[in-house]
């Protein structure tokens, strides 16, 4: 088992101490304060980067923030990418807190968003409700995301499969099944460009939230958040989970079933991504095809290793890197970058991120005096 | 199927493993070096792709292909060195620095490969072991390309000398019992620190031959996962150089069985023959993570199999 799971901040002190909230608050800021500076000397190595090329990180940053946050359609484009970002961090936060690193959220989502593809076109022909259609687009997206996830789960712990190498390898199983199926018996031949499943049609389509362009997905990812946040730090399945991620063998020793919360864990966290995938069908592309894997799982790593696999700290950091991926486009055309510039930088982000995991516990001023005897 | 389509079937198959196996060999072994040191490196896959587009760039422009391999196994080395200097950093954790790197190595590469996708490379030759058959069927699978002999000399040499040298003793204790390395006075970071960046330097080599041998391109979809399959061979071959070579045969034909089946005229389940590769690592990996045999030979220090 390995021990990037991080017992959260608040469940580290007892609660019955007076001056309380002031320990809490100096704790938890470590977690913020150590992953702001990773970002900031990030920030700085890719404006060194940009100088050496001859480019000016100035202009780099403004475009950033033109495309991604200055107007409210470049908002609203962001708060759009974030949505499947929140949904494939999730997939490996939640594992993460039980001790396994999960990297396969971009196979479910595929899976997810074909699935559910798949289950509309007889619904479709059918003239069932749109409503019904979703909600049942939507039931077999999360389904097939927590089936594929759960068997890289109950492998690891039936089998000792290393669970970071087989989702890799489930990821890329997945995407073949997808091309197999849309460039074979599902393909739609009305539609001679790019090989994808029949469309579902703008009735079935999945709506704005009112007064936005952004679609329903956000608010699933919110809401999604929210809830593990309070599964993982407010009941008693989260308290076994994280003794099981802590310690397994001391989870064991107490009877916790570890072996079953690996696999609920896993498959909650596919049926996240499959989630990520069906609002990628029903209201973005439409249809499935190659383009469902755009790297959304990828990035969701790096959003839940930057947000210590918290699920609420999930929700700001994949807005920023939604804008970064949306500010993408415009950078590379007005910078004259190669379009791997957002894919680079995400990369130095993680390697930086990492480094900086060394810093806990250095800094004097989050440490409580009298509480380390505690923890 | 008729008998003449399944010679051509066959002869695809061994074809395929001479041809396909060589990157799966090189990330193998560099893995099986790390592995032995008692770290992992699941960033290999970057390294792949940079080594891949390195070579490809400095053989255009310097006209040479074997400064290519070179180039691309010190692109490589540069890689591991960086995985091998942030995992000595206390509380950082071998597999996460291995996923951050494969995004940086693959990001790094793009950034840097895209004017290099276009123009056409000088490429490493090759030479037939069949040539004198005189039958052009056979002649053409048993091409061998010279990174191959390298490659199987490379491991012929680590097998001998983990066994019979000092070196290969201090690699593997350090492997087996960090603190048994530190009692002799061995100092067990540097060891994994030189063993991950010779395993980039390898998997580096591997990346060349992607791009100057077979498929002989350098493009985005050049490496899909082979540097990732390699790392589970290592666990599969249980740590020898010499069975990181007979897996890496083994999954040159599975990864030809797709196109075999093509020339035959079966094109049916194209994508499903494509994912062969990936279906066999994980039943591999299924097979060999529970047995014995293995538990008895990982080194002991190896956090992937806990």
């Amino acid at each position: 088992m390995t021990d990037i799971a991080e017992p959260l901040p608040t469940v580290a002190i007892p609660s019955s101490q007076s001056g309380d909230l002031s320990v809490r608050i100096r704790r938890g800021a470590e977690y913020v304060v150590i992953p702001l500076l990773a970002l900031g000397i990030t920030a700085f190595l890719f404006s060194l980067f940009l100088l050496a090329l001859g480019k000016s990180p100035i202009q780099f940053f403004e475009l950033v923030e033109r495309g991604g946050f200055g107007t409210a359609f470049s908002l609203q484009n962001t708060l759009q990418r974030s949505s499947p970002l929140i949904l494939t961090a999730l997939c490996v936060a939640l594992p993460a807190r039980i001790g396994l690193v999960i990297i396969g959220g971009e196979g479910a989502l595929v899976l997810g968003g074909f699935a559910s593809a798949v289950v509309a076109i007889p619904l479709v022909l059918g003239k069932v409700s749109p409503l019904l259609t979703l909600c049942i687009m939507a039931s077999a997206g999360m389904l097939i995301g927590a089936f594929w996830i759960g068997i890289v789960g109950y492998l690891r712990y039936a089998r000792g499969v290393n669970e970071t190498i087989s989702s890799l390898l489930m990821t890329y199983i997945g995407i073949a099944i997808m091309n197999f199926f849309v460039e074979g018996s599902l393909r739609d031949l009305t539609n001679p460009n790019k090989p994808s499943t029949m469309p579902i049609g703008d009735a079935y389509m999945v709506g704005q939230i009112p007064g936005t362009d952004v679609h329903w997905g956000l608010i699933a990812g919110i809401v999604l958040s929210v809830l593990l946040y309070i599964l993982l730090s407010r009941t008693t399945f989260g308290f076994a989970v994280r003794v099981a991620g802590g310690n397994p063998r001391a989870a064991l020793a107490q009877g916790l079933p570890v072996g079953k919360l690996i696999i609920i864990c896993c498959a909650i966290a596919g049926a996240c991504a499959g989630l990520a995938g069906f609002f990628e069908v029903a209201a973005i592309q439409g249809r499935a095809n190659a383009s469902l894997a755009a790297g959304y799982g990828y990035t969701g790593i790096l959003v839940s290793f930057l947000a210590r696999h918290n699920p609420l700290a999930i929700i700001p950091v994949a807005i920023l890197f939604g804008g970064i991926v949306a500010s993408g486009g415009l950078v590379e055309r007005r910078m004259d970058l190669p379009d791997a510039t957002v894919l680079l930088l995400q990369g130095l982000t993680f390697v930086v991120l990492l480094m900086s995991e060394t810093l806990y516990g250095r800094f004097k001023i989050f440490q409580v005096r009298g509480a380390a005897d505690r923890t | 199927m008729s008998q003449s389509a399944f010679i051509i079937v066959v002869l695809a198959l061994i074809g395929g493993a001479l041809r396909v196996s060589t990157p799966f060999m090189f990330v193998a072994l560099g893995e099986c070096l790390t592995e032995k040191s008692g770290r992992v490196n699941l960033g290999l896959e970057g390294t792949l792709v940079l080594g891949a587009m390195s070579g490809y760039a400095i053989s255009y422009h310097s006209g040479s292909p074997w400064l290519g391999v070179l180039g691309a196994g010190c692109a490589g080395s540069v890689l591991g060195a960086m995985h091998g200097y942030i995992c000595k950093l206390p509380r950082v954790n071998d597999i996460a620095v291995g996923i951050a790197m494969m995004l940086f190595g693959t990001g790094v590469a793009f950034f840097f490969g895209k004017p290099y996708i276009q123009p056409s490379a000088p490429r490493l030759g090759s030479f037939s072991l069949g040539a004198w058959t005189g039958n052009q069927e056979i002649a053409t699978a048993l091409q061998i390309n010279p990174l191959l002999i390298v490659g199987i000399v490379v491991a012929l040499v680590m097998a001998w000398a983990f066994a019979n040298t000092k070196w290969g003793l201090i690699v593997r204790m350090t492997g087996d019992s960090a603190a048994s390395a530190r009692a002799m006075g061995v100092s067990v970071d540097l060891v994994r620190f030189l063993c991950t960046t010779a395993g980039g330097f390898l998997a580096g080599i591997g990346g060349a031959f992607l791009s100057l041998y077979y498929p002989g391109s350098w493009n985005q979809g050049l490496s899909s996962g082979q540097g990732l399959m390699a790392v589970a061979l290592v666990i599969f071959a249980r740590w020898s150089p010499i069975r990181c070579v007979i897996a890496a045969l083994l999954f040159g034909a599975a990864g030809a069985i797709g196109p075999a089946l093509q020339s035959v005229g079966i094109t049916q389940g194209y994508y499903f023959f494509n994912a062969a590769p990936y279906i066999l690592t994980l039943f591999i990996m299924i097979a060999s993570a529970g047995s014995k045999r293995a538990a008895r030979d990982v080194p002991g220090e190896l956090s992937i199999t806990k």
